[in-house]
């Protein structure tokens, strides 16, 4: 990235506006869009599809139901009936395909207020505010699982931001707009990326899904890289790049393994070389031939 | 550990990790003992609030409940809602307020079939047998039957009318005349529905329907009601059921019909022997004590 230059600046030169922002906007269409259909019920009379993000019927017929709330219902010993179990087991297996924290870029409705914190953050060059671990999610979601068990009650569902702010659209939304506002300025001000990057259990528990997932990023055409650091300026889990990007000479593949990968393909829109792509966990062989080839251009 | 090593990057990046991983586990400490304390807060249903049928006592429910608002999609009244952020109710619950929009006891209880979860028993199929809630009338200052006015207004609008809600007839002590229609609502059939509340013609209801947690008592487990284990067993448990005998002066006996204390009309007052002896002694060793 040139001095005082955005990040995908040099790909809006290269691709175009609408192709270095093509899965920004896609995202952007997928989260309203989804919460359009939420809301063509109650605004509009069109009951496509019933309920929110907890448990939904499309159509009268296809019940889905969040892993993550069933998972706590079932620690409660509250274990839902069946169209709560194949609802749930059909949301699993969805971001199992996908990759599991698709959920955070693609439909989480707080995804919008932290990127535009995020956004604000970089326009704004505020640097600094607090530093703490990023793995407190893993241990809030652990906390909530055992609270749950402990009190047989859903505690997390008590304050949880995420699904309240999607139900508040919904069904109304209370008090929750100070929610919203809340996170805003915790991501904005408090720390970079503090909510969703630090703390959210939900995100969390999709990056466990997403462990193991099929859809992946991969930076297959990494040796065009020319270390402009686009990519790690967008990108809301950073430190997930590096192996796949410059992990050759160690003998890593391509691939972005880690479940906290978003799957936003923000990197792929940003980059102008196009190293990223969409792959799958299965493409992360080394291809030994023509990358260790270059490798000994590049040495000799 | 050596001082001489400290200063080693590799020390440096330990202690930080350290550092931050008890931060972590601090905090989220924290924040979990204060969801602990929060939740038992929220367990605590108002008394306005009602929830749908089926649902079980509040702890189970909020266990159960994934608040997705599939109950309140499909109640065809709108009866139901969800608590938002700053209600009483629990967060995303779905409650209803009596005296603003009822439950109508629909005979296919689609609110129940609509829940993906145990929150509402899926077993429960006759909308009859679900206690939603318990009416009470619960101030027989304001309500007008009391009065010895004509209302039964609560009476009228119950579903299930003479079961859930029955008249009492009493005497009208002020004119003396007439009889007051006194409404009693019977915890063996109220549904907690709603409809009397809703339909309480006073500016405040003096008929509501409270969670049956706030308005049922509860009869001590060894309580034996003498009249209903006589019926059980077919007679009486305490024997011999000897007639109750008084021990009075000859010639005087009890009858409460008569009003009491009775002197035998035989005997004229005059020639009645004075009820005790002039001897004390002999009052003491009077037959059958004193
Ligand atoms: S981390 Fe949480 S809040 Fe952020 S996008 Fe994912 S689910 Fe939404
Ligand atoms: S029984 Fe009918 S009116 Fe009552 S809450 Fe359920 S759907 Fe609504
Ligand atoms: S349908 Fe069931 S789980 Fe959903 S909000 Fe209603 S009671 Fe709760
Ligand atoms: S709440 Fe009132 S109207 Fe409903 S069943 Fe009970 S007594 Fe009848």
């Amino acid at each position: 990235m040139e001095k005082g230059q955005f990040p995908g600046a040099e790909a809006v030169k290269v691709n175009g506006w609408f192709k270095a922002n093509r899965f920004l906007l896609l995202r952007r269409v997928s989260q309203v869009s989804l919460l359009a259909l939420f809301l063509a019920g109650p605004w509009l009379g069109y009951w496509i599809v019933k309920g929110n993000m907890a448990s939904s019927l499309t159509l009268d017929v296809l019940p889905l139901t969040d892993p993550l709330v069933f998972l706590q219902a079932i620690l409660t010993g509250n274990p839902p009936v069946q169209a709560g179990i194949i609802g749930a087991a059909v949301v699993f297996i969805f971001y199992f395909l996908v990759g599991g924290r698709v959920y955070c870029s693609w439909v989480c409705p707080i995804n919008i207020i932290t990127d535009t914190a995020n956004w604000l953050r970089r326009k704004l060059k505020l640097k600094g505010g607090t530093t703490f671990s990023r793995q407190s999610r893993y241990w809030l979601l652990l906390a909530i699982l055992i609270l749950a068990l402990l009190t047989g009650n859903i505690v997390w569902e008590l304050v949880n931001p995420v699904s309240m702010v999607y139900r508040g659209l919904i069904f109304g939304m209370g008090m929750a707009w100070g929610i919203v506002i809340a996170i805003f300025l915790l991501d904005l001000l408090v720390a970079h990326n503090a909510w969703c990057g630090h703390l959210c259990p939900v995100g969390a528990f999709y990056s466990l899904i997403g462990k193991f997932s099929v859809l992946r990023i991969s930076a297959v055409n990494r040796q065009a890289c020319d270390d402009c650091l686009d990519c790690f300026a967008v990108c809301p889990e950073s430190r997930v790049i590096k192996p796949a990007l410059k992990g050759a000479d160690q003998k890593i593949g391509p691939v972005i393994l880690s479940g906290q990968c978003n799957n936003c393909a923000r990197c792929i829109d940003v980059c102008a070389k196009d190293v990223f792509s969409f792959s799958t966990r299965f493409s992360n062989q080394l291809p030994e031939s023509k990358e260790s080839s270059n490798q000994r251009e590049v040495m000799s | 550990m050596p001082s001489s090593q400290d200063n080693k990057p590799t020390n440096r990046s330990r202690r930080r990790f350290l550092a931050d991983t008890l931060r972590s586990a601090v905090g989220v400490g924290l924040v979990s003992m204060t969801l602990g304390v929060y939740q038992r807060q929220a367990i605590a249903l108002p008394s306005t609030a009602i929830r749908p049928p089926g649902a079980g006592d509040e702890e189970q429910f909020q266990g159960a409940c994934i608040r997705c608002g599939l109950c309140v999609r499909d109640c065809p009244f709108d009866t139901l809602k969800l608590a938002e952020l700053g209600d009483a109710v629990a967060l995303g619950t779905p409650y209803f307020t009596a005296r603003d929009v009822p439950c109508e006891m629909c005979d296919d209880i689609p609110c129940i079939k609509a829940c993906p979860t145990s929150a509402l028993d899926h077993d429960l199929t006759d909308i009859d047998k679900s206690r939603m809630g318990l009416a009470v009338v619960v101030d027989q200052e304001a309500c007008i039957a009391f009065k010895g006015l004509r209302c039964e207004v609560c009476f009228n609008v119950c579903p299930i009318r003479s079961k859930a809600i029955s008249l009492n007839y009493q005497h009208n002590e002020r004119s003396g005349k007439h009889a007051l229609f006194i409404p009693v609502v019977h915890s063996d059939a109220c549904t907690g529905c709603g409809k009397c509340e809703k339909a309480c013609i006073l500016d405040e209801a003096a008929i509501k329907v409270f969670p049956i947690a706030l308005a049922k008592g509860v009869l001590g487990q060894h309580y034996r009601l003498g009249w209903e284990q006589k019926k059980q067993a077919g007679e009486s448990l305490v024997s011999p059921d000897v007639p109750h005998e008084y021990n009075l002066p000859e010639g005087m006996r009890y009858d409460h019909a008569g009003e009491g204390l009775i002197q035998e009309q035989a005997t004229a007052p005059e020639n009645l022997a004075p009820p005790f002896s002039d001897n004390p002694l002999d009052t003491l060793n009077r037959k059958g004590g004193l």
